[in-house]
């Protein structure tokens, strides 16, 4: 009997520890504007949230030492969202209620921005998310409105924001290339994650804008380990090009697969493929890969009069020369984010409501890594196929494409 | 059942009551929250396991068929929550049934790896039904819960709907476990030939209890979509199932409190070692092996093993 | 592409897959006879044999074959590390089975978060063990890594069963397996018996990663995924069974190969659980073991 009570005072008495542990924080002398971060630090989005999250911190060095908004210094808040919905609806509700950020931006995935985007609206607070996905910030019913059509949508959610280029503007930029090369079959084969399904999604609803069919349509899983019956399939259906679409390991697989069956037909990938890693895990089988990238990836082979060249070649360089390691599109993407989150705080100050209208109407022809944005009611993304440059790998190097 | 946990039941009452007014803010309780959703499944788990002696490494399938039940009812077909609700549960307990009868004819590793099996399966279907799941991408805009019109905003609502509920579980397996029922299945984990040869049914009682743990899982896995709003395969695979498992064997499998301290223990643990940022996973990792291995009966009975081994040396 | 081409590529790649699984099923089934335990970290084995011969090979430039050995060496003695941290004390507590599967949940969790920390999330490649370049069989492309992979995975299961069936050491494991008082009773040291079965599985798992790592790369957290699969054909070919499972390995990746060539590539994974459920419902040994083999637990 002594025991059992024992353990109940124990666990309650643990409980009420932890809880008022976790209730403690520092007293800070001036109060700094604080930005709410949300990324998928560790977990199976962590390619993701690791550039992201170091993108902020540098990025939160910089502001700070050319004098924070307006003399104000900013603290950007990060919290790891273990690329888990759950653990990122926390995340927010901790930065929304214990720190009391101004804005939020995050996550890394279209999943877990999706469960943070009703938080935010029911918070009034603004939301930009590093995600990709049009259903982040396209009302539920808007977005059934658009589902059989190519059309875009005209309703927006009003909290939410995203840098990400929509999948839907990298599939277009492909079709558009294969339609003046005149493509007419294509197979697909995508990875069964979100990002994979997705594209599939829009592979599929734009192939009639563009007068191509689609002969092929392959899946795989995300630690699948061999592609090449998946491409063998698309080898014998008549397709005179196979595209791919995942993230990670599996592109280069594809690519590597692609390659050894001599499938006669070129490959492009996604515009998750932006990477050199992929062109040198691939060894040599990635010559001719062709795909949709943001320009922060071939930033130097720019002219320096390109409105972007300015920020990619100063984040390009700053990024490898502190974290050694190669630039990444997705943490352009939290670039993007904080940035415009400061260029509104410096506009109109640290009032939720008016971060947002600033988001919403002031955001026009703004460079960013991920392209040149220009906001609107009817468009929370900003960005369109012109994001996107077709990039060929051409002796081991990133080339544009002819 | 006991006046001991008639006891535990009062002060478990008084404490859900009671925490709100301690503990305020829509992040503490959501924490609160989630730990409870755990410990419906785990509760569950912790009767065919630790009472019943079967396995189950699948049952994250029956929190996501309760959560896709009303996920897809509500948003594609425009179901009342309620509706949704008993229809999560009809379906979790038809597919208990369908599995459980072949199932649980087997024991031991084989029982698991079906039970495995059976789990990698249906996540497959949530992943492959994109029509009406939305496939990998998941399903959103989950409606709030409602009671009569008003939707939840907060999450003290959903605090006590989930500890409520959990509560009325609880009091409902605890009497099952005083009863005849109880004992049969005690008895059947004792020794199936013997409980067998004392007139149990065997197969009828391992049913019964494999389909009340899948209706407890998906109630939690319902609950869940309504307050997460975006539910997706990935939260319904074999690492939950097995993380759900953790939590029952953390805890102590064969008290029913103990689930309730193991969910309680690893749904906080990952929110206090947030300051400990990439390290978490390690030391998550190690803390976990630690309680394994030096208190394998789980955390409830371990704690006053320790304390009895430790600290009241020279007793009998 | 004809048929026959057809045909015969999906027969490469079920193939390649199905060493892998069929490395991962024997390693299960090493660990299983000698201790009972079900080992879901076997996966991890794989994954360190991949990424230790990355270190080796690439970051310190060490020719592929003299790091092939140092990388199974290492493995090896991480797989006997393991059994002497995480199994020897609660196996002498006598924990109960569930416990045991348990914490080799938590060592999986655990060699992740090292592996995390040591590699990062990055996926890293190996050069390929002799030549780079397809080889056309009969209308399709084969990659001679593809030969390596099966080569080292028949001598791997040869060695392992002369081992079993001709040495002292061998007969003494399955002596222990088949009863562990008796072994003892004969002067057998059962507790060697087990570190050795930890050993060996390691091995065997570390052979497949590091063969495989050249056409599928590696990560830290691709282990799982094998583990399910491997610890399938363990099952399929009879749990206890060793050649058993070797075979249901090569079987299941070629149940998946023909199925994504010529049913559905959604439904790969499905068709295997399906047909593994369907056998044990009806026949729990599995398709190779019957009652009484289950029983003897034999390589």
């Amino acid at each position: 009997m002594s025991n059992k009570i024992l353990s109940k005072v124990s666990l309650i008495t643990a409980y009420t520890i932890c809880f008022c542990l976790s209730l403690t924080g520092p007293a800070m002398a001036q109060e700094p504007i604080k930005i709410g971060f949300v990324a998928s630090i560790t977990g199976g989005a962590s390619f993701l949230g690791q550039p992201e999250k170091d993108t902020a911190l540098m990025v939160q060095e910089w502001i700070n030492k050319e004098g924070g908004v307006k003399g104000v210094p900013v603290q950007i808040i990060i919290e790891d969202s273990k690329s888990d919905p759950s653990q990122a609806v926390l995340a927010t509700k901790k930065l929304i209620e214990s720190d009391k950020v101004v804005a939020i931006i995050g996550s890394s995935t279209s999943g877990e921005s999706m469960a943070m985007a009703p938080i935010c609206e029911a918070a009034k607070i603004p939301m930009i998310s590093m995600a990709a996905a049009m259903q982040i910030v396209t009302p539920a019913d808007e977005y059934k409105r658009i589902v059989g059509t190519f059309e875009s949508p005209r309703v927006q959610r009003p909290w939410i924001f995203k840098t990400p280029q929509t999948d839907t503007s990298a599939v277009e930029a492909i079709y558009a290339f294969m339609k003046k090369k005149g493509i007419t079959k294509v197979g697909i084969v995508t990875v069964s994650d979100g990002f994979g399904s997705s594209g599939r999604n829009e592979l599929k609803r734009m192939a009639p804008k563009y007068d191509i069919n689609l002969v092929a349509d392959e899946v795989y899983g995300p630690k699948d380990a061999d592609m090449t019956a998946q491409l063998t399939k698309i080898k014998t259906s008549g397709a005179q090009a196979v595209i791919n679409w995942s993230v990670g390991p599996t592109q280069v697989i594809v690519t590597k697969n692609w390659k050894a069956l001599a499938m006669g037909m070129p490959l492009y990938q996604s515009h998750g493929f932006g990477s050199k890693q992929n062109i040198e895990l691939a060894g040599g089988s990635a010559e001719g890969v062709i795909a949709p990238l943001g320009r922060l990836v071939a930033w130097n082979k720019l002219l320096t009069t390109h409105p972007q060249y300015k920020v990619l070649s100063r984040y390009a360089t700053e990024y490898v020369k502190r974290t050694k390691a190669e630039v990444s599109t997705f943490g352009g993407h939290g670039y993007d984010a904080i940035y415009m989150t400061i260029d509104a705080l410096k506009a109109v100050g640290p009032d939720k409501t008016k971060v947002r209208d600033f988001l919403e109407n002031n955001i026009k022809n703004w460079p960013g890594t991920g392209g040149v944005f220009n906001m609107s009611a009817a468009d929370h993304t900003g960005l369109d196929l012109n994001a996107f440059e077709m990039i060929q790998v051409e002796k081991g190097d990133w080339a544009l494409a002819k | 059942m006991g006046k001991n946990n008639y006891l535990k039941l009062l002060v478990m009452a008084a404490v859900i009551a009671v925490v709100p007014l301690i503990v305020s803010g829509d992040y503490h309780l959501s924490i609160l929250v989630f730990m409870g959703i755990n410990c419906m499944v785990v509760v569950g788990l912790s009767l065919l396991m630790g009472y019943a002696g079967q396995i189950s490494l699948g049952h994250a399938a029956f929190f996501g068929i309760g959560a896709y039940s009303t996920g897809v009812l509500t948003t594609h077909f425009g179901l009342s929550i309620y509706s949704a609700f008993v229809c999560g549960i009809l379906f979790s307990s038809l597919v208990a049934v369908i599995i459980g009868i072949p199932a649980l004819r087997l024991k031991g590793h084989y029982l698991a790896i079906a039970t495995l099996g059976i789990g990698e399966i249906i996540y497959i279907i949530f992943n492959e039904m994109v029509d009406l799941t939305g496939g990998p991408s998941g399903l959103s805009n989950i409606p709030a819960f409602h009671i009569g019109g008003y939707p939840f905003t907060h999450s003290i609502q959903y605090y006590y709907l989930v500890w409520g509920t959990l509560w009325v579980i609880l009091w409902f397996s605890l009497n099952l476990i005083h009863s005849r029922v109880g004992r049969a299945l005690k008895a059947m984990h004792g020794s199936e030939v013997a409980a067998s040869a004392m007139g149990i049914n065997l197969s009828a009682y391992k049913i019964q209890v494999f389909v009340l743990s899948a209706v407890y899982a998906s109630i939690a896995g319902s609950i869940y979509a309504h307050f997460v709003s975006f539910i997706a395969p990935n939260n319904f695979a074999l690492m939950n199932s097995i993380m759900f498992i953790l939590m029952g064997v953390v805890g102590g499998l064969h008290n029913i409190f103990g689930a309730i301290m193991g969910a309680a223990l690893m749904t906080f643990l990952p929110e206090y070692l947030r300051v400990f940022k990439e390290f978490d996973i390690l030391i998550y990792g190690a803390i976990l092996l630690a309680i394994l291995l030096f208190m394998p009966e789980g955390f409830l009975e371990g704690i006053p093993m320790l304390y009895r081994k430790y600290f009241k040396r020279g007793d009998a | 592409m004809d048929l026959q081409s057809q045909i015969i590529q999906y027969l490469a790649t079920g193939l390649t897959l199905g060493s892998i699984y069929a490395m991962v099923g024997l390693g299960f089934t090493i660990i299983y006879n000698a201790t009972g335990i079900i080992n879901l970290a076997q996966g991890e084995f794989v994954m360190f044999g991949g990424l230790i011969m990355v270190f080796f090979t690439t970051t310190l430039g060490l020719p592929m074959f003299v790091s092939f050995f140092i990388t199974l060496a290492l493995t090896t003695a991480i797989g006997m590390i393991y059994e002497l941290l995480f199994i020897r004390h609660p196996s002498k507590k006598k924990a109960p089975m569930m416990t045991l599967l348990i914490i080799t949940v938590a060592v999986s969790i655990f060699f992740r978060g090292i592996a995390m920390f040591i590699w990062g999330k990055d996926p890293y490649s190996l050069p390929h063990f002799s030549s780079a370049k397809p080889i056309i069989i009969g209308g399709a492309a084969i990659l001679p890594q593809v030969f390596w992979i099966l080569g080292l995975s028949l001598l791997a299961v040869i060695l392992m069963n002369l081992f079993f069936n001709r040495t002292i050491t061998g007969k003494a494991m399955s002596a222990c397996s088949v009863n562990r008082v008796a072994a003892s009773l004969v002067g057998i040291d059962a507790s060697k018996m087990v570190l050795l079965s930890f050993a060996l599985s390691a091995t065997l798992g570390a052979l497949a990663g590091a063969s495989i790592t050249p056409i599928a790369l590696m990560e830290y957290d691709r282990g799982p995924m094998l583990a399910l699969k491997g610890f399938c054909a363990a099952v399929l070919g009879g749990l206890g069974f060793g050649t058993g499972a070797v075979v249901a390995g090569f079987l299941l990746g070629l149940i998946e190969s023909f199925t994504t060539g010529f049913i559905s590539s959604g439904f790969k994974d499905a068709t295997a659980l399906i047909i593994l459920i369907l056998v044990l419902f009806i026949k729990p040994s599995g398709i190779f073991g019957s009652a009484d083999v289950g029983k003897i637990k034999k390589i």
